[in-house]
């Protein structure tokens, strides 16, 4: 089953410019209690988002109409704490396909690239000039290319290159699923059990 | 050069190596628990396939689980709703499933070691990041997402890079009133919860050697805590012993082949790792954490530290975790008020925990000013507590056992610390809202916990010590 595909992106950002974003902030254990993938957007960052009545949080950045954009910009270490692939489908359902942070836990980096969304891990001095110059104007502009992976702010030219495993880059260019691989090659994995029997 | 321990556990299960890529890599057991695998299942069912090993996975539910009257229907009808699911997508694919009020049933990290599922030498894995407990027994442990669930259950293969290799090494004798779980929140004080990221760590040593199977579950438990990929312990005659003659520990002839291989299982001498750091047993006191994240913890007598002593990138994270506590910089953490103490879970939520939470409020009696919520890990665990008249003894000193599961841990089931209130936990986390929604969690042993259920404020166990 293909996945979303991933080639290129220019967008404005969302900033979040907290470091040790777990993924108990970006949805909270009492909201995992779905058994499909959808709609976990409606609760990304609940506790921050809302308050104890349910009212949006007025200067909350997914309340604050000046910001827009399907990329998301957060603090170091993006995604620590608990393996809930659900972290990485409220984000993508919200409508993000990209999150840029200077360093992302391990889980939360897997779990993001199975789903089509992006993880771009930019320098502590790129992350800072991306923050201020979203601060400065909301409505900053920034190319994600994942053929050549490149980051650029559009308005000042700045641009790095990210990493990515070239094998992940494959699948999210062209929206192969590894599960579809791992069936493909079922023999080599029963030839694998046959060998450790013997 | 020699190979680590996790080279030889990782390359022995590698299927196949994707140029550039990661590998894919063969998994021995596959636990499962009604949160992280709906989705999974379903995506099984969506491409019309069948699971593909289903031998090689066990089910239980834990996480939503109430902890009293588990007879009963579950209450919450999204929580009874998963844990249906489960039931019915392990019956329709023919996998092992220790239900609600199975004597097998509960916290799926500690039934997997305590049934001898958990073996040295094994690939490990679960769709919960605290599989890394695991690894005290030699294995390769780790979280997954529900993504990998799917794989593992269509192919019994996932698909990772390699990690790094770190070496964590602690030396000495442990001070009296210092226990597992003070150790691992030592090292994670000083390399911080994005130290071990990329890693996968062998944890090592003899105050490491020195500790029962359950405190090195305790340690490599909180693994993750670090970010690390997994952390394990090289198998010793202490793990053997705890293995021999569980339900599904190797037997006769079979048990010495599997002997004879998890003799071999620990890093040669010449083996190189990317990183290593060493501690002292020594400088380790009774710990507790003030922040909102598990590296946010220093020794039970010493202070918050003060804001201008606080590294200038890490400031703003720093005074957004305080304020959310409610606490000053500088501030002493002994005398803190508590008002919930909660022990249980995959960190401190077996019977060695029990016991020890028991001995030290044994005569004592529970703080007026605090609930305490008593969890024990797994039936077998409650079990064992009743056969050791660990109740009858909790309840002398005002405390109740309660029955396995999650519980406080994470708040999925009733089991909620009510907002702005203080919790002295034995579990992982600290995050903010973990153990329900403004909730103020110190993350702690079940002694400094025990500490603080008779006292009604932080205290230094060791105080209450003879």
């Amino acid at each position: 089953m293909p996945i979303d595909k991933f080639i290129s992106l220019r967008s404005a950002c969302v900033p979040l410019p907290v470091e040790n974003v777990d993924t108990d902030q970006i949805i909270p254990a009492r909201f995992l209690k779905a058994t499909t993938r959808d709609g976990f957007g409606d609760n990304l960052f609940r506790d921050w988002r809302y308050d104890k009545q349910n009212q949006p949080v007025a200067d909350f950045i997914l309340n604050d109409p000046k910001y827009s954009g399907r990329i998301l910009v957060g603090g170091k270490n993006f995604g620590s704490g608990s393996s809930r692939e659900h972290a990485a489908w409220a984000i993508h359902d919200f409508g993000f396909k990209v999150v840029v942070s200077s360093f992302f836990a391990d889980i939360f980096k897997n779990n993001a690239l199975n789903n089509g969304l992006l993880p771009v891990q930019v320098s502590e001095k790129f992350l800072a000039a991306l923050f201020s110059a979203i601060g400065k104007n909301p409505a900053t502009e920034v190319e994600v290319d994942l053929e050549t992976q490149t980051i650029t702010l559009l308005e000042t030219g700045d641009s790095e290159s990210f990493d990515i495993n070239p094998y992940k880059k494959k699948c999210l260019i062209n929206g192969y699923d590894d599960i579809d691989y791992l069936l493909s090659i079922k023999d080599k994995i029963e030839a694998f059990e046959t060998g450790r029997e013997n | 050069m020699g190979n680590t321990l996790f080279d030889k556990v990782w390359d022995s299960h590698v299927v196949t190596q994707i140029e550039g890529g990661p590998s894919v890599v063969y998994i021995d057991r596959h636990l499962i628990h009604e949160v992280t695998s709906p989705q999974a299942f379903a995506g099984i069912g969506h491409r019309g396939i069948q699971v593909f090993r289903p031998e090689n996975t066990v089910a239980t539910p834990d996480h939503n689980v109430p902890t009293l009257n588990q007879h009963l229907p579950i209450q919450d009808q999204l929580s009874a709703m998963q844990v249906k699911t489960l039931a019915q997508n392990t019956e329709k694919y023919g996998i092992t499933h220790y239900g609600l009020g199975h004597p097998y049933q509960g916290v799926v990290h500690v039934v997997g070691p305590e049934l001898g599922l958990t073996q040295p030498g094994m690939t490990i894995v679960c769709g919960d990041s605290h599989t890394s407990t695991h690894g005290a027994f030699g294995s390769v442990a780790f979280g997954i997402g529900t993504s990998e669930v799917e794989m593992v259950l269509a192919s019994q293969c996932i698909m990772q890079p390699k990690p790094k290799k770190m070496r964590i090494t602690v030396d000495g004798e442990l001070q009296k009133g210092v226990q597992a779980k003070d150790i691992i929140l030592y090292i994670i004080s000083k390399i911080s919860t994005s130290g071990g990221t990329g890693y996968f760590v062998e944890f090592a040593g003899s105050a490491i050697r020195n500790l029962t199977m359950e405190g090195r579950m305790t340690v490599c438990n909180m693994s993750i805590e670090m970010g690390a990929r997994g952390g394990h312990i090289a198998p010793d005659d202490v793990t053997f012993e705890y293995i021999k003659g569980r339900e599904f520990a190797p037997k006769g002839k079979d048990w010495e082949k599997k002997l004879a291989y998890w003799k071999t299982l620990k890093s040669d001498d010449d083996a190189v790792f990317d990183l290593e750091l060493k501690y002292e047993a020594s400088d380790i006191e009774p710990m507790i954490t003030y922040g909102t994240n598990p590296g946010m913890g220093i020794g039970i007598t010493g202070s918050i530290p003060r804001v201008e002593s606080v590294d200038e990138s890490t400031k703003a994270t720093y005074l957004k975790s305080l304020k959310y506590m409610g606490f000053e910089a500088g501030t002493p953490m002994v005398g803190k008020e508590v008002n919930y103490v909660f022990v249980g879970s995959c960190t401190n939520g077996r019977i060695e925990d029990l016991r020890a939470f028991t001995q030290f409020v044994k005569g004592k009696k529970k703080a007026e000013n605090v609930v305490a919520w008593i969890v024990p890990g797994s039936r077998q665990v409650e079990k064992q507590a009743k056969e050791e008249g660990l109740d009858k003894l909790l309840e002398e000193a005002g405390f109740e056992l309660r029955q396995p599961g999650c519980s406080a841990c994470l708040a999925m089931n009733d089991d909620k610390v009510p907002e702005g209130l203080y919790s002295v936990s034995t579990t992982n986390r600290n995050f903010e809202g973990r153990q329900g929604p403004g909730s103020r969690t110190m993350l702690a042993s079940p002694i400094t916990a025990a500490a603080a259920a008779v006292t009604g404020k932080v205290t230094d166990p060791r105080d209450l010590m003879y």
